[in-house]
């Protein structure tokens, strides 16, 4: 098996909550590996930890009020994150390990051009003079398909589009190849015609530098289009994981089923699609009070006893090869139940 | 369709003047013409859904249905009403028949009001209730939204997002409407519950015979839930069907390319994903001819696309189109 290239282990980022009425354990417990050159979907809802976990690799969690607790593992290309002088840090941030935000609208710096912050990055890590830098920019505009790309490199951000923002992001980011590109939720602001430009150019220059992309979304339709394999996170763990066309096929913990049964469809024909959506019942709990025992029990359609005591670790979902379907589920130790409780 | 349509709009046109600029001393940018002369019709029980990217118009439209913007030309006509022509004192009557709910749960809703003050405020307003009558309507509604009365002396802030839609959805239905804008109204929720609010919208149509205008940009909720669908670009309806024929056989290029780009939750999908090139033009300075020409990805694209604009024509029955080539779909 190739090496990995990101080795996260047991992440726990924990925030002190402003009313002093406890600790929120945001990221509970992570474990994931990023193999090079490919990409990794992250999935999950507003809440579950997602974002922190991508802000906890490149250490930009604030600290107070929140910290990563000691036994928390990250390693990148053979070196521990989190043991990082702020220097050596530096070196790997922006560098080895980019990331794109969300809001294209508000992470772009509104006084500076976009060709001088697309600049900054090789001004900085690679030594590059002004003059080669402002060179490499409009490379990276042009690479990011943005086109008059000598005009456009003398831009402010707000002279721009979002779609046309969030390539300029692109291309801040990958100025260095990086090795790992962190995109959280790079499409979410932005119209369906547009998102697909973007997941079509982060496709297209994946291939081209060869980099691994993590890729978090609350979009399952994205993941199946662009990943290779799937995270999904609920309340700060990993509750599944295995390749996108595996998770797809067969689900097996309840929140991802739910998920899958929540999407309006457009593939469905259209006498089906009028039907009723299954989604799932309640509502995602506070990180400050995670349920006892399997934290997805309340509003899980198969729950029994077992699940409201003790939590389920991740368990190996037998496929070809070990530890490549996990799932965090008591069903898998008693199939049985799930013939018998089918969903409402 | 045979009885009289409960929301009729013909010819609706709304333009917004262009700033001024230098500091509002120079000249007038070009107008933006945000609504550019919409028809359509719904009828009694039914939902239309009206669809369409950021800044095309859709919004503007829900509200000047509404009367929360002021139409600039056009006909509308709600539950027999003629909508433009009322006086003040009329259109509170009217708006007692049509309510809107807005995308943002978390802006829509007032955050020194409890839950139950938002909800006895139209009452109140209509004479509706009085008394302990207003409590009594008030746990009637929040059980129909599926919230429980613990709810009732709740700020908007201790709320979720899918129970502040929930609070919206009930301050609409609070004066027994019987037509709804709903606009984006689960576009700012997670997946699982943007579900549980579909169905519920779902629900309350059948109970109360509500007429929906479902405003979205989300092709697959709008299948979901949708009986008609208008496709909007830069102010301007470009397709209208029955949702089934438009999503089984799109005519216009512009729907063709935006079905094609949304994301199916399927790997092993083979479909073929037309990305349009280029942004949506602004809307003060839309293009001549056929607006989406500069994107357009249609094969048969020629001069005619750059200097005549379309005319919105019935291409089968029922099946509206504005494109010179919809007899040769792509």
């Amino acid at each position: 098996m190739t090496e990995p290239l990101l080795r996260v282990r047991d992440l726990k980022t924990y925030f002190v909550t402003e009313h002093g009425s406890g600790t929120a354990r945001a990221v509970d417990g992570v474990s994931f590996d990023v193999l090079p050159g490919e990409t990794l979907g992250i999935v999950g809802e507003s809440g579950c930890g997602k974002t922190v976990t991508s802000l906890s690799i490149l250490r930009l969690i604030p600290e107070p009020p929140g910290h990563i607790r000691p036994g928390s593992f990250i390693e990148f290309a053979g070196r521990n994150i989190l043991t990082l002088e702020p220097r050596e840090l530096r070196a790997v941030r922006g560098n080895q390990i980019a990331m794109i935000f969300q809001e294209p609208m508000t992470s772009l710096n509104p006084v500076f051009t976009v060709g001088d912050q697309i600049a900054e990055a090789a001004i900085v890590h690679q030594h590059l003079s002004r003059r080669a830098a402002r060179a490499r920019a409009i490379e990276m505009l042009k690479l990011v398909g943005i086109p008059d790309p000598q005009q456009r490199v003398d831009h402010y951000p707000h002279q721009m589009s979002g779609g046309m923002r969030q390539r300029v992001m692109i291309a801040m980011a990958l100025v260095c190849h990086p090795k790992l590109l962190i995109a959280d939720e790079p499409t979410t602001a932005l119209d369906v015609t547009i998102q697909a430009q973007i997941l079509e150019l982060l496709e297209r220059l994946q291939a081209e530098l060869g980099m691994a992309v993590m890729l978090i979304t609350h979009d399952l339709g994205v993941v199946a289009g662009s990943a290779d394999r799937v995270v999904v996170m609920y309340a700060g763990q990993v509750v599944e994981q295995a390749a996108t066309s595996e998770l797809f096929a067969h689900a097996l913990h309840p929140y991802t089923e739910g998920l899958l049964a929540s999407v309006p469809r457009l593939d469905a024909p259209t006498a089906l699609a009028r039907g009723r959506l299954h989604g799932i019942r309640g509502q995602v709990p506070s990180a400050s009070a995670w349920p006892d025992g399997c934290r997805f029990h309340p509003r899980c359609p198969y729950a029994w006893d077992r699940c409201r005591e003790e939590e389920p670790p991740l368990l190996d979902a037998g496929g070809a090869e070990p530890g490549v379907h996990t799932v965090r589920c008591w069903l898998l130790t008693e199939p049985q139940r799930r013939a018998k409780s089918p969903p409402p | 369709m045979t009885t009289a349509p409960l929301v009729d709009v013909q010819e609706l046109v709304k333009h917004f003047p262009g700033e001024r600029q230098w500091l509002g001393l120079g000249r007038p940018r070009s107008v933006v013409r945000a609504v550019d002369g919409v028809s359509f019709a719904i009828a009694t029980g039914q939902t239309l859904g009206l669809v369409g990217e950021s800044g095309c118009g859709k919004s503007t439209v829900g509200r000047t249905i509404l009367r929360l913007l002021e139409p600039d030309a056009g006909h509308v006509s709600v539950a027999g009403s003629d909508v433009r022509a009322l006086d003040g004192r009329e259109l509170r009557a009217l708006r007692r028949r049509m309510q809107i709910v807005f995308q943002d749960p978390y802006g829509s809703l007032n955050p020194r009001m409890t839950v139950r003050q938002t909800l006895a405020e139209p009452l109140t307003i209509h004479r509706l209730a009085r008394g302990p009558e207003v409590g009594r309507r008030i746990t009637a509604l929040l059980e129909e939204v599926g919230l429980d009365s613990s709810h009732e002396r709740s700020y908007a802030h201790q709320l979720s997002g899918g129970q502040r839609q929930r609070v919206g959805i009930a301050r609409a239905l609070s004066v027994e409407p019987q037509f709804l804008v709903l606009d984006e109204p689960v576009s700012a929720l997670d997946v699982s519950v943007q579900a549980q609010v579909l169905n519920l919208l779902s629900d309350l149509q059948q109970r109360r015979r509500l007429t929906y205008l479902f405003i979205a940009h989300d092709l697959a909720v709008v299948k979901h839930i949708a009986d008609h669908v208008a496709v909007m670009y830069l102010g301007k309806i470009v397709e209208r069907a029955p949702a089934s024929a438009l999503y089984a056989g799109p005519r216009h290029p512009y729907t063709t390319s935006l079905l094609s780009a949304v994301p199916v939750p399927d790997p092993r999908s083979q479909r073929q994903r037309i990305v349009l090139s280029g942004d949506v033009p602004s809307p003060a300075h839309p293009p001549a001819g056929c607006a989406f020409h500069p994107r357009c990805p249609h094969p048969l694209k020629n001069d005619r696309c750059r200097t005549e604009p379309p005319a919105l024509r019935e291409v089968a029955p029922g099946h509206l189109a504005a494109c010179h080539f919809a007899e040769q779909p792509l």
